[in-house]
Order: structure tokens, then sequence, then C-alpha cells
């Protein structure tokens, strides 16, 4: 019994070889058309004129600008909710307050996206007078509130499980409750919310649809917060249809499909690390 | 002194209440504008009839049903797997070398981005096991993103069973899969359904997983296998938004499929955030 449990529980580590075994299978042959230093720096993405460009950096810097962004507008919204919700709020709030946080979540991407495009745009073209309305910053904002539910939930539980004691000794002393929080509380749960975060970016990083809607699909590296983006997985998901099977753009893409995986995959060691190094054990971890 | 540190602390405490209010409106919303938007769409005929006239007019039936056997697929093959693997992991296993590895496979792969979920179901499932563009090659790519998401529930349902009931049982004789089958499983069952509806939730809502390995931009046939290619709520949005026939003419059915999207999501959700309380209550009580 406890061997074939074993075995399904293999599946997991199974199904994460499989996904780069093929996108590797399917990524790596791009590199008989361009060369890893062409395509991870090469500043224009044409991957269907002749002869095609196939230079990725334009999306990579996409990526990393909207994730910044996004991260700067939900870092501190996820981090200060989660400490309101676990030391401030009372009872009666948080009830109510945890259950938006969850739909925040579960609303579907391509909703957000949709909003982005639909409401969104079309105001802040107005509010700052720009020409389009689809840009880097319209999904920075809706990606923010992508990952906002994740750093506040996971923030909330490394907050929520400071030992009281410790809490209850600087009140003590006489610090008051903020000073208590800042001082005291913070720094025992840093650990849980530097995970938070970083699974947070990573979400961000990874988004398709909000990115794909509302980012606005230029291929050119943005000057200003208010020109339109094309981050990685915008391009793989608007692109795979009109790749023939096969030809150098459907390899391009798989191997954009390796970039975002080893970005995310690194995003995830760091959290995994951190968890587990600095992990909360009793009162030892101060 | 005293008085302004206590100052401090009522601005900062207003700073954090700010937060949280602004979550709140933003859920607030989106939520208004689709639901003010989209109800006018929603009719019988909106929820009983395919697309008609090139997608500008007609219902979603055949996406609502698309999303449906898409989850379902999801669900039947996630859930097993996911169930099995957090009975190793939580009753089985010990902290060992295998069991870390284990884990840190199921958080990278619930970090892996959903679109190289839908790379990997287009080479994999369609392409290379042959499946086609179906709903078994869509549920697949999405059960193996739920996965983690099943585990994590299931493993915490079963935490949370005490430890003495599993004492009890196997003082009584019973081996350790009579006290997992008889005992532990019954008691953990409501807390891994209500894990896996939120699981199944996010999948219902996922676009990108099955862009190119389930979901198609028209067929006006109901699937009448798992090898069909199918119409699916979120991708009909994404479709409908960006590529349909007269994007402007078309706003309310895209709102319109929108406010069914959601509604079955959040129904999901507070489905599985009722029996939870439920469920705590019970265990306290």
């Amino acid at each position: 019994m406890r061997s074939g449990f074993l075995l399904v529980a293999l599946f997991s580590i199974v199904a994460l070889s499989l996904i780069i075994i093929f996108l590797f299978l399917e990524g790596i042959p791009i590199l008989e058309h361009v060369s890893l230093k062409e395509f991870l720096f090469g500043q224009y993405w044409y991957p269907t004129d002749d002869p095609a460009d196939f230079g990725i950096l334009p999306l990579i810097l996409g990526s990393i600008y909207v994730t910044v962004i996004s991260g700067m507008i939900a870092i501190p919204l996820g981090v200060m909710t989660a400490i309101y919700l676990a030391q401030i709020a009372p009872a009666t709030v948080s009830q109510i307050v945890k259950p938006i946080v969850e739909l925040l979540a579960s609303m579907p991407s391509v909703v957000i996206g949709f909003f982005g495009m639909v409401v969104v745009a079309p105001f802040i073209q107005q509010l700052f007078n720009i020409p389009v309305g689809l840009n880097m910053f319209n999904a920075s904002l809706m990606l923010a509130f992508m990952a906002v539910p994740t750093i506040c939930s996971i923030s909330e539980d490394a907050v929520f499980s400071v030992p009281t004691a410790l809490k209850e000794a600087s009140l003590a002393l006489g610090a008051t409750h903020f000073e208590t929080l800042v001082r005291v509380i913070v720094p025992a749960s840093l650990s849980g919310i530097c995970t938070a975060i970083i699974l947070g970016l990573s979400r961000a990083v990874g988004e398709t649809m909000v990115v794909l809607m509302a980012a606005g699909g230029a291929a050119m590296i943005p000057t200003s917060i208010f020109d339109p983006v094309r981050p990685l997985p915008a391009s793989i998901a608007a692109e795979m249809a009109e790749a023939p099977f096969r030809s150098e753009h459907y390899h391009a893409l798989f191997a954009i499909g390796i970039v975002l995986f080893v970005f995310t995959f690194l995003f995830n060691l760091l959290a995994d690390h951190i968890s587990y190094k600095f992990r909360q054990v009793g009162e030892a971890s101060l | 002194m005293i008085k302004k540190r206590l100052r401090a602390q009522k601005i900062c405490f207003f700073l954090l209440k700010v937060a949280v209010a602004i979550n709140g409106a933003a859920l607030a919303i989106i939520v208004y504008f689709i639901v003010s938007r989209g109800w006018r769409a929603i009719s019988w005929e909106f929820l009983s009839k395919p697309p008609t006239d090139s997608m500008t007019m007609g219902g979603i039936l055949p996406c609502i049903v698309g999303t449906v056997s898409l989850c379902m697929t999801t669900i039947l093959f996630a859930l097993p797997i996911g169930v099995a693997s957090a009975i190793y992991l939580n009753e089985y296993a010990g902290q060992t070398k295998l069991v870390r590895f284990i884990r840190l496979g199921i958080n990278n792969l619930a970090g892996v981005p959903s679109i190289v979920f839908g790379l990997f179901g287009l080479a994999f499932f369609v392409i290379v096991l042959d499946m086609g563009v179906s709903i078994l090659a869509g549920g697949l790519t999405l059960g193996i993103m739920t996965l983690p998401v099943i585990i994590g529930a299931s493993e915490e349902a079963l935490k949370s069973v005490p430890k003495p009931y599993r004492e009890a049982s196997l003082a009584m004789g019973a081996t350790q899969w009579q006290t997992i089958r008889k005992v532990v499983l019954p008691v953990a069952f409501p807390g891994i359904i209500t894990g896996s509806i939120l699981g199944l939730s996010r999948a219902a809502g996922e676009t990108a997983p099955i862009m190119y390995t389930g979901a198609v931009f028209f067929t006006p046939d109901l699937p009448s296998s798992i090898f069909d290619e199918v119409m699916a709520l979120p991708y009909h949005i994404y479709v409908l938004a960006t590529a349909g026939t007269n994007i402007e003419a078309t706003r309310h059915l895209q709102y319109g499929t929108a406010l069914v999207l959601i509604s079955l999501i959040f129904g999901m959700n507070l489905f599985a955030i009722i029996m939870r309380a439920k469920m705590r209550k019970k265990l306290k009580g």
C-alpha cells in the first residue's frame, strides 16, 4: 500500500520533469538558427519577417518592467493588508475581509484583462492624455491585483504565527502596539513575508491573459511607463496560433517558454530556500 | 512623548486600513462593471443557444458545456492523484530527503506559469500522445495545473484530523491502511472536497492552458466525446474582446459571458467558503 501511494506521490515530479523535457525538446532547436546571445539579447523581435529576427530582449524587459511596477503596487498593499488582518483587525472585520481577498484571488485572469482593456484603458487614456490606454502602466496595475492575494495570504500566515509571548514581552516593556509591530512582529515574520513577495511576483511574471489583453502588445523596448509592451507570456499566447508546426517561430516560442520557466523556477527555488532555511522554529527564530 | 507615539500609531493603523479598503474597492469596482453592464445580456436564450451570425448574436451554450466538461475531466484526473499524494506525504512518509524532494517538485509545479502548461499540453498531449485539440488534452493540462492545489488542500485536511483518532484505531488492531480508509479519510473528506472545489474554480477560469489544447475559436456543435474540441467561457471572452468580427458591437456579449464566468466561479468559491466555515464550527464544537 505504502509503495503504491509513493508511486502516485512521485507523479508531480514526473509531470514537472515532462514539462521541462518537452520545453527543451521543442525550444532548443531555435539555437540552430540564432546563437543564445542573439536570442536573449537581440533587440528585434520580427519572427514572421524574411529573414526573421528572433531577439527577445524587448520581451524580457517588458516582463521585468511590468513585474517591478506591479510589485511596487502589490507589495505594500498585500503586506499591509496581511499585517492588518493578522494583528489588528477585530474578528468580525477579518471574517469579512478574508473572503474578499479570496474572491479577488479567484477572479479569472481573463476577466481582469478584459476589465483592463474596456474600463481602465479608456480611463487612463483620458486621465493622462496619452494616445493608447493599453500600456505598461495598465498591465502593471492589473497584475498588481492578481499578485496581492498571493502576497497577502502567505504573509498573513507568517505574521499570524509569531508567538504571542514576543508580542507580550514588547508591550510589557512599554512599547506601543505599533512599535511592537514594526520592531518585533514584522522582523520575526520577515522570512515568511519575503517568501510571499517572491511567490506573488513569480505569479505576476507568469501571468498571461492580463498582459496579453492590457499591455498593448508592441515588441519594443519601452522608454516610458505609458509605452505598450509585449511581455514573454503574451508573445507565446498571441503568436502560437500563427506559428507553423515545428517552424523556427514555433521553436522560438517554446524557447521563450524555457526563459519564462527558468525565471519562475528560480523565484520558487529562492522562496523555498528562504522558507526552509529561515523557517520559524518556536521563539528561536528571532 | 507617549502622545506623539500614539499619534504615529494612529496614522499608521489608518494607512493599513486604507490598504485593506483599496483591495475591497478593487474587487467591488470590477464586479460592479461586469454586473452592471453584463446583466442585460443574460436571458434564457443567451444561456441556452449557440452563437449565431459569426458570433455577434445568440448565446453561449457551447462555452458553458465546454467549460463544464473540461472541469469534469480535470477533477476526475487530479482528485485521485492529488488525494493519494497527500495521503502518502501526510500518513506514510516521514521527514526524508525523498519527501523534501517531492515537496520541492509540487511547489515548483505550483509555480509554473499557466502559458507554460499550455505549451506542454500542446507538445505532449496534443501532439505526442496524439489526442488532438480535445476535452481530454485540455482537461489533463488543467488537471496537472490543479494538482498542487488539491494536494495542498488534502494535506491540510488530513493534518486537521486529530492524532488520537489514528492511535485509537491502530490500538484496536486495525492496519494503517484500514485506519486511513475507515477513520482518517471520512473525517478529512469535507476538507478535501472544499479545497478541491477551490482548485477547480481556478481551473474553470484559466485561459492560457486551454488555448492550444482544448478550446477553439468557434464550433457550432456540442461535444459528443472527450476527443472533441470545445468552446470555453474564458477563451470566448478573450476571442470576442480581441478578435471578434465586430468587437464594439459585441461588448454586451463579452460582459455577459464574463458575468456568467464569474458567477460560476464565485458560486463555487462561496460554496467552499461557507462549507469550510461550517466545518470549523463543527470541529470546535
